[in-house]
C-alpha cells in the first residue's frame, strides 16, 4: 500500500496531461496517472497500439511529458525492453548518469493475445521494466471485439448475445497467474478505485529490480454498457465478486490486498456475480430466466477460482 | 590488418566488433546466425561494449532495435529469409520513425517450399519499406559495406534504416580472401551516433511513434522520400571516404567492361563476379559485352543506371526472386530508368537461381548469346525443368 497521500499526490506534475481523447468515462487516464504518480525518477514509457495510444498521441498534439514511444499492436512490452536495454547500454559507458524507470501500457489483446509473445520474452530476459495491462475485456478500440480476456457470457461484436448462443461461450485467460508462472520479482492485480493499493503496487513494481508486470481491470463504459460515471463503481465492483481479486506476487508468496483481503477473513461482503452482470449491458442477456442455470455453474467457477486463490494465498 | 580467410558472417561480425555498437538485438535464422554467434563471442570476452539482447522473435528484435534506436543507442540486427518477412511490420515503422537501425541481411529464399539456399526473395520482398539497401560481391565488400552503413544511415540529412545485403552461404559461409581495415581507423571513420531527438533525454520530452490523419501521413511520407533521396549523395561521399581509409573503390553502380559494350547484364549480389568472368570470357573473343551491378538498390540510382545503360543495344536484367504474376523487381526498376530515355536499349528480363538453384557462367553465357542473335525473349526462365 501506498505510503503517500492524496494531498502530496495533488501536488504532483502529471506526466500525461488533461485534455486527452479517450472516451468519457474510460478508466485508461486515471490508470495511468496513478501508476506514473508511483514513481519519482524519470520515466520513459512505451505504448502499444490501442485506445490509449491512439488517444494520446494525434500529431501534431500529445498528452505527453515524459518520453513516449509507441511502434506497434503485438510488441508494446519488446518496445519498452528497447528502451531499456538502450539505457543499460549507455548507462553502462557513461553516456548517461540519472537513474531511469520504464513502462509499457497496453490494452488486453496487446497483452492477452497479439502481445503474449513480446510481453513472455522481454519478461524472461529480465528487462528492468513494468508492464501493464489496462484490461477492459475485449478490443474496444476497434469496435469492441472478443479477446482471450473477455469472460464467459459477455456479448461483444464477434462474440454477440443471440437467440441461440448466449455470448463469448469460452472463459478467460488466467494472465496473471501465466505471468507469476514467469517467476518474475513482482506480479499484481489491481483496480484503479482503491487508488493507495494500485500506487502501492506501481511502487513495488518500479523498484523491484526487474520486470514486473501489473494487471489492472480497467472499465469501458463503451463496450461494457456501462453509465459514463461508472469507471471506478464498476471496477469496485468487479472486486467484491471477486471477478477481479486484488492480490500480488513476490519471492514466491501470493498475498491478497486490500478488498479482497478483507473478502479473505470475513470483513467484507462478496457480492453474488449476479450483482456484476445485471450493472452492465454486455451480460443484460445473462438476466433472462432462462440463463440461471448457466449463471449458476459461471458463479460455481468462479467460487472454485477464488477457494483456490485463498489456497494459493496461505502457501 | 593482415588479410584474413574468412567467411562473409564472420567479415560481419568483425565490422560490428571494430564499431563497437551500444545495443544488438537479434533472433536466430540461417544464414544469419554466424554474425551473432561471432559477436556474441566479442561480448563474452568483454572485447565490445555492446547490450546484446537475445529476443524471442525477430519481430522483436526489430522492435527493440527500433526503440533503441529511438532511445539514442547505436543499434544493429541481422536476419534472413523467414525473419525477415516475420520483421514485416516494423519494417516501414523503422524507417517511419527515422531511427538509423542497421541490419544485415544474409539473403535467403522465402518460403515455402520452405529452403534455406540463396536467392532475393527475402530482400525483394522488403524492397519498399524506407530502408537503404546495399548489396556485396563477396566477402571484402560484406566487410566494407558493414564498416560504411552507420555512415550513410545516420547522416542527419537521411536518418533511414539500412539493410546490407550478403548472398545466403554464398557469402555467408564460404571463406575468401579479405583485407580488414585497423579497428581505430574503423572507429574514427564511423565517429560517434548523434541522434537529434533520442528519448532517453528525458528533460527535453519527445513522444515517438504519434498518430497521423491523412494530412499529416501523406506529410510525413513525402519527408521519407526527400531524405532517401539525399541518401544518393551521401552514399557517394561516404564511398569517397572510405577510399581514402581502405584503398577501395566503390560506385553507387558498378560498371564492368561498359564504356564500349553494346550487350550488358544487370545482376545483384555474388552473381555479379561470375558475370564479370563471363564478360571477360566473351571479350576475349571480340564480342562487346559488359556487367552492371547497381551497389545501392534502394534508393534506385535512376541517374547512375541511365549512365551505364545509355547507349547499348541490349540490356538482361537478372532477378534472383520469384515475381509471381509480374516481372522481377530489377527488370521494373531498371524499365523505369530507361522509360523516357532516347534510343533506349531493348531490355530483356531473366530469372535465375531460385532456392539456390546454381547459376552457371555457361548458362550467363547464354544470356549475351542470346542477345546478339536476337533469340532472347522479353521473359525469361533460366535453368528450369519445365
Amino acid at each position: 500500500m501506498s505510503t503517500r497521500s492524496i494531498k502530496d499526490l495533488t501536488k504532483l506534475e502529471p506526466k500525461m496531461a488533461s485534455g486527452h481523447r479517450l472516451c468519457a468515462g474510460c478508466a485508461e487516464g486515471i490508470i495511468a496517472r496513478q501508476v506514473l504518480m508511483a514513481t519519482d525518477k524519470p520515466v520513459a514509457v512505451a505504448n502499444a497500439t490501442g485506445c490509449f495510444e491512439v488517444s494520446t498521441s494525434i500529431y501534431p498534439y500529445t498528452s505527453w511529458n515524459v518520453p513516449w514511444i509507441h511502434t506497434a499492436f503485438g510488441n508494446g512490452a519488446a518496445t519498452c525492453a528497447g528502451l531499456e536495454a538502450a539505457y543499460q547500454s549507455l548507462k553502462k559507458q557513461g553516456k548517461i548518469t540519472d537513474e531511469m524507470r520504464f513502462v509499457s501500457f497496453a490494452g488486453d489483446g496487446a497483452t492477452y493475445d497479439i502481445g503474449l509473445q513480446a510481453l513472455s520474452g522481454a519478461m524472461e530476459r529480465g528487462h528492468h521494466m513494468m508492464h501493464v495491462c489496462f484490461n477492459n475485456e475485449a478490443y474496444m478500440n476497434t469496435g469492441i471485439q472478443r479477446s482471450s480476456a473477455t469472460q464467459f457470457g459477455a456479448s461483444t461484436t464477434t462474440s454477440p448475445a443471440g437467440s441461440v448462443i448466449p455470448g463469448k461461450g469460452e472463459y478467460s485467460k488466467d494472465m496473471t497467474m501465466v505471468m507469476i508462472a514467469h517467476d518474475i520479482p513482482y506480479v499484481a492485480q489491481a483496480s484503479p478505485h482503491n487508488w493507495r493499493d494500485l500506487i502501492g503496487k506501481a511502487e513495488k513494481g518500479f523498484e523491484c529490480g526487474g520486470p514486473a508486470f501489473l494487471n489492472v481491470i480497467s472499465t469501458c463504459p463503451r463496450g461494457w454498457r456501462t453509465a459514463n460515471d461508472s469507471a471506478i463503481s464498476m471496477a469496485q465492483l468487479a472486486v467484491q465478486t471477486c471477478v477481479w481479486p486484488l492480490y500480488e506476487y513476490e519471492n514466491g508468496k501470493l498475498t491478497l490486498t486490500a478488498d479482497s483481503e478483507r473478502i479473505a477473513v470475513g470483513k467484507q461482503e462478496k457480492k453474488p456475480l449476479m450483482d456484476w452482470f445485471s450493472a452492465q449491458g454486455r451480460y443484460k442477456h445473462l438476466t433472462k430466466d432462462k440463463y440461471i442455470p448457466l449463471v449458476q455453474t459461471l458463479q460455481e467457477r468462479l467460487d472454485a477460482k477464488w477457494e483456490r486463490l485463498l489456497k494459493l494465498s496461505k502457501l | 590488418m593482415a588479410d584474413l580467410a574468412i567467411n562473409g558472417d564472420s567479415a560481419v561480425a568483425l565490422a560490428w566488433k571494430q564499431i563497437d555498437p551500444d545495443v544488438c538485438a537479434a533472433y536466430p535464422i540461417t544464414p544469419q546466425t554466424i554474425i551473432v554467434e561471432r559477436f556474441s563471442d566479442y561480448v563474452a570476452d568483454g572485447e565490445v561494449n555492446t547490450n546484446f539482447v537475445c529476443v524471442e522473435s525477430e519481430h522483436s528484435a526489430l522492435t527493440l532495435c527500433t526503440a533503441s534506436s529511438s532511445a539514442g543507442a547505436r543499434t544493429f540486427t541481422a536476419t534472413a529469409s523467414q525473419g525477415l518477412a516475420y520483421m514485416w511490420e516494423m519494417l516501414p515503422i523503422t524507417s517511419a520513425m527515422r531511427t538509423p537501425v542497421i541490419m544485415a541481411v544474409a539473403n535467403r529464399a522465402l518460403s515455402g517450399p520452405i529452403n534455406i539456399n540463396n536467392d532475393h526473395s527475402d530482400a525483394m520482398a522488403a524492397r519498399d519499406c524506407g530502408w537503404i539497401m546495399i548489396f556485396a560481391e563477396n566477402v571484402q565488400e560484406a566487410y566494407d559495406n558493414a564498416v560504411m552503413a552507420p555512415r550513410i544511415a545516420e547522416h542527419h540529412d537521411v536518418q533511414l534504416p539500412i539493410m546490407t545485403n550478403i548472398d545466403g552461404f554464398i557469402l555467408t559461409h564460404a571463406v575468401e580472401r579479405m583485407t580488414p581495415l585497423d579497428a581505430t581507423a574503423v572507429k574514427k571513420f564511423v565517429g560517434d551516433f548523434k541522434p537529434l531527438y533520442p528519448l532517453l533525454d528525458w528533460k527535453n520530452p519527445v513522444t515517438h511513434g504519434v498518430m497521423d490523419g491523412p494530412e499529416y501521413y501523406y506529410k510525413h511520407k513525402y519527408q521519407m522520400v526527400e531524405a532517401m533521396e539525399q541518401a544518393i549523395k551521401v552514399t557517394e561521399k561516404v564511398f569517397k571516404d572510405f577510399k581514402k581509409i581502405s584503398g577501395r573503390e566503390y560506385h553507387l553502380v558498378e560498371e564492368y567492361r561498359c564504356d564500349d559494350a553494346e550487350y550488358v547484364a544487370v545482376v545483384l549480389g555474388s552473381s555479379y563476379g561470375t558475370m564479370k568472368s563471363v564478360v571477360d570470357e566473351l571479350r576475349a573473343e571480340g564480342k562487346k559485352v559488359g556487367a552492371v551491378m547497381p551497389r545501392l538498390y534502394r534508393p534506385w540510382p535512376d541517374e547512375h543506371m541511365a549512365a551505364a545503360l545509355g547507349g547499348k543495344k541490349g540490356v538482361a536484367v537478372l532477378d534472383k526472386h520469384a515475381p509471381i504474376g509480374a516481372y522481377g523487381a530489377l527488370f521494373s526498376d531498371v524499365c523505369t530508368t530507361l522509360i523516357d530515355m532516347k534510343n533506349a536499349p531493348a531490355v530483356y528480363n531473366y530469372i535465375y537461381g531460385l532456392g539456390g538453384k546454381d547459376a552457371k557462367a555457361s548458362d550467363f553465357r547464354t544470356i549475351f548469346e542470346d542477345m546478339m542473335s536476337g533469340k532472347a525473349a522479353k521473359y525469361n526462365f533460366m535453368g528450369v525443368d519445365e
